[in-house]
């Protein structure tokens, strides 16, 4: 091929390409901006005072840290955050253990009824959360669980998305396997535990970080369920900076700075999983 | 070690059988092999002897006790799988020492079983990597370490080395077999690929649709097969079959001339010869000629495989490796009397030997 074609045929892709990419561009850009643009008039407001709240220059006059010394002195803000933080975890651990021993059941045992079952937990992910609710309130009254930590966690402690997830990770797990570990003399259980979950760690991490993030940021039950508030979570403890006395703005704002830290670090150290997640959940949902 | 039975052993799905009640007694330290077409049922009688398969009917018995009910940890046979079934996320020597998981024996002991198994398989050096840094063969050693490490008193092997290449496959079959030697154990071996089994095999079972067809050692096999499909199945190139008929002691063969003396029965038949019996000659000796065109060879060196086109069909005949016919040429072939194999043409099976 002569350099004469070669600068031609770069040209012809050049000529094909230029009017879409640019309108992709355009989009990502538009898009990009619209999402970027309040995370940084929150990080923005935390750093100014009361009085500059509505000054709405991106970069204060005259930023200070006070803000942040007034949360993070104030015990309630760590109390939320250790709330969160505690109750992220556990659904978390509680998911990924109880969505993926009924996921591998689902997708590695024939049993009567199977298909059954299955289609009745995809079922539930039809049903909106606001119609659970009063459900999940009459439940949790009833068993003596409204403002308890257990009260806030329960509805979330396995959820059909995540089975639904594993179970479709382990039919991709060859038979082989569990059957050399079951004539190696393994019990069921720890061939799950042993050979079949590390089998499936990206779908297992994916899972986690969903579901972290979806419950740190969890805002309409635990607010519904919880009463005291040493119980609340950090983002209902921070919308109650909005209903005492004024709206303080930078408060609300300096705490929410602080409550996206995890899931930065989150998104941060794991980002290769995030995205690897979106896609799985893309394609094998 | 133990002796294997299986008296009448049937496996159903549903309402189909797969496997029609076949009986079989594979002695302490034999290698048997099965050996049938896909579908044939001998990988699920594999995994019913393993216990990986409910047994629907029939009795199957290892050392002596009746094993239907048991778990595959209660029987104590190990198993070595078509895809190696190595764990990704251990090392060699945790692979290898799962095999071990549930004994009890002291850790030192473990790791010396380990190493031992390792150094008998040439992975010593490898007993620290993963499965992900080894060759195809180093996986399968690392597969049989697992299943010899816990000294079962059988090893099944289902196509262990179907994901091979040729080369590795032709190395791995002579390691099992010498391991076979070395420890004594009975090895019940599965695979659809004839040379593995006449090369590894003490007795060859043979099986088709879900029953056995022929046991025997590999040149018994090879010399008496009882019905078309062992004839065809066992030897490489295929057996030749023409199509013939008897009648008051005269063999006639179609495209072919017969003088081989007379034969006894009447009817259709189906003439059998091996294509190391049917040789390119110069002239036509006592027992089966036949002259053709060459429609195309396979020099390999050694010998030349011949297809000639006989009475409407193509034969396989051999020639000494230097001999290279040209195609299109004719040449006549010739097979000894005492070569053919005859065969009914409605039953398939065998009427004898001219």
């Amino acid at each position: 091929m002569t350099a004469a074609t070669v600068s031609s045929e770069l040209a012809a892709n050049g000529r094909n390409i230029r009017p879409g990419r640019v309108i992709t561009w355009t989009l990502l850009l538009i898009g990009g901006l619209i999402m970027v643009t309040p995370l940084l008039y929150m990080f923005s407001t935390s750093l100014k005072t009361a009085g500059q709240v509505y000054d709405l220059r991106l970069i204060p006059a005259a930023p200070t840290l006070d803000n942040y010394i007034r949360v993070v002195s104030d015990g309630r803000f760590l109390r939320w955050f250790l709330n969160s933080t505690f109750v992220a975890l556990a659904v978390t651990v509680s998911n990924v253990f109880f969505d993926s021993l009924v996921g591998y059941t689902l997708a590695k045992f024939e049993f009567r009824g199977r298909y059954f079952v299955f289609l009745a937990i995809l079922s539930t992910l039809m049903i909106p959360t606001e119609m659970l609710v009063i459900p999940w309130y009459l439940m949790s009254s009833q068993l003596g669980w409204i403002d308890s930590y257990w009260g806030i966690m329960f509805p979330g402690m396995m959820t059909a998305f995540g089975t639904f997830l594993m179970k479709q990770f382990f039919e991709g797990v060859p038979n082989d396997f569990l059957e050399a570990a079951r004539v190696d003399g393994l019990n069921e259980f720890t061939i799950w535990w042993k050979i079949a979950m590390p089998m499936v760690t990206p779908a297992i991490s994916a899972l986690a970080i969903f579901t972290f993030l979806g419950n740190w940021t969890a805002f309409f039950w635990p607010l519904i369920v919880t009463t005291s508030r040493e119980l609340y979570t950090l983002p209902v403890g921070l919308s109650s900076f909005a209903v005492e006395q004024s709206i303080q703005w930078e408060m609300i704002m300096t705490g929410a700075a602080l409550a996206t830290i995890p899931t930065l670090l989150v998104f941060l150290l794991l980002q290769r999983y995030i995205v690897r997640g979106v896609m799985l959940a893309g394609l094998k949902g | 070690m133990a002796k294997i039975e299986l008296q009448g052993l049937v496996k159903e799905y549903g309402r189909t059988r797969v496997v029609h009640g076949i009986d079989l007694a594979i002695e302490d330290g034999e290698f048997v092999v099965f050996v049938g077409p896909s579908g044939c049922g001998k990988s699920t009688t594999l995994r019913m002897i393993a216990g990986l398969e409910d047994i629907s009917g029939g009795t199957l018995i290892i050392g002596g006790e009746v094993v239907n009910q048991r778990e595959p940890k209660q029987r104590n046979i190990a198993m070595v799988f078509q895809n190696y079934a190595i764990y990704p996320h251990m090392t060699v020597g945790q692979n290898i020492g799962f095999g071990l998981y549930t004994s009890k024996l002291p850790k030192a002991e473990k790791r010396k079983r380990i190493e031992e198994t390792g150094k008998i398989l040439g992975l010593e050096a490898l007993l620290d990597r993963r499965p992900a840094a080894l060759s195809g063969g180093q996986r399968q050693r690392v597969a049989i370490g697992r299943a010899m490490v816990r000294d079962p008193v059988a090893f099944l092997f289902d196509e262990p080395l179907s994901n091979l290449d040729a080369q590795l496959r032709g190395q791995m079959r002579i390691e099992i077999k010498r391991l076979h030697q070395r420890l004594g154990t009975t090895v019940v071996y599965v695979t659809h690929d004839q040379i593995e089994a006449m090369t590894m095999a003490d007795r060859i079972v043979v099986m088709k649709d879900g029953h056995i067809l022929q046991v025997g050692t590999p040149s018994d096999l090879y010399e008496n097969p009882v019905d078309m499909f062992t004839a065809r199945f066992i030897g490489s190139p295929s057996m030749n079959l023409l199509p013939g008929s008897m009648a008051s002691g005269k063999l006639t063969v179609e495209g072919a001339t017969w003088s081989g003396g007379t034969v006894s029965g009447t009817g259709e038949v189906r003439v059998g010869v091996r294509p190391h019996d049917l040789e390119v000659a110069e002239t036509a000796g006592s027992g089966l000629s036949a002259t053709g065109p060459v429609v195309a060879v396979e020099p390999l060196g050694a010998e030349t495989l011949v297809h000639v086109e006989v009475g409407g069909e193509t034969v396989i005949a051999t020639a000494p490796g230097r001999v290279v016919p040209p195609i299109g040429s004719s040449v006549t072939v010739a097979a000894p009397t005492g070569s053919l194999h005859l065969f009914d043409v409605a039953t398939e099976k065998a009427l004898g030997r001219a």
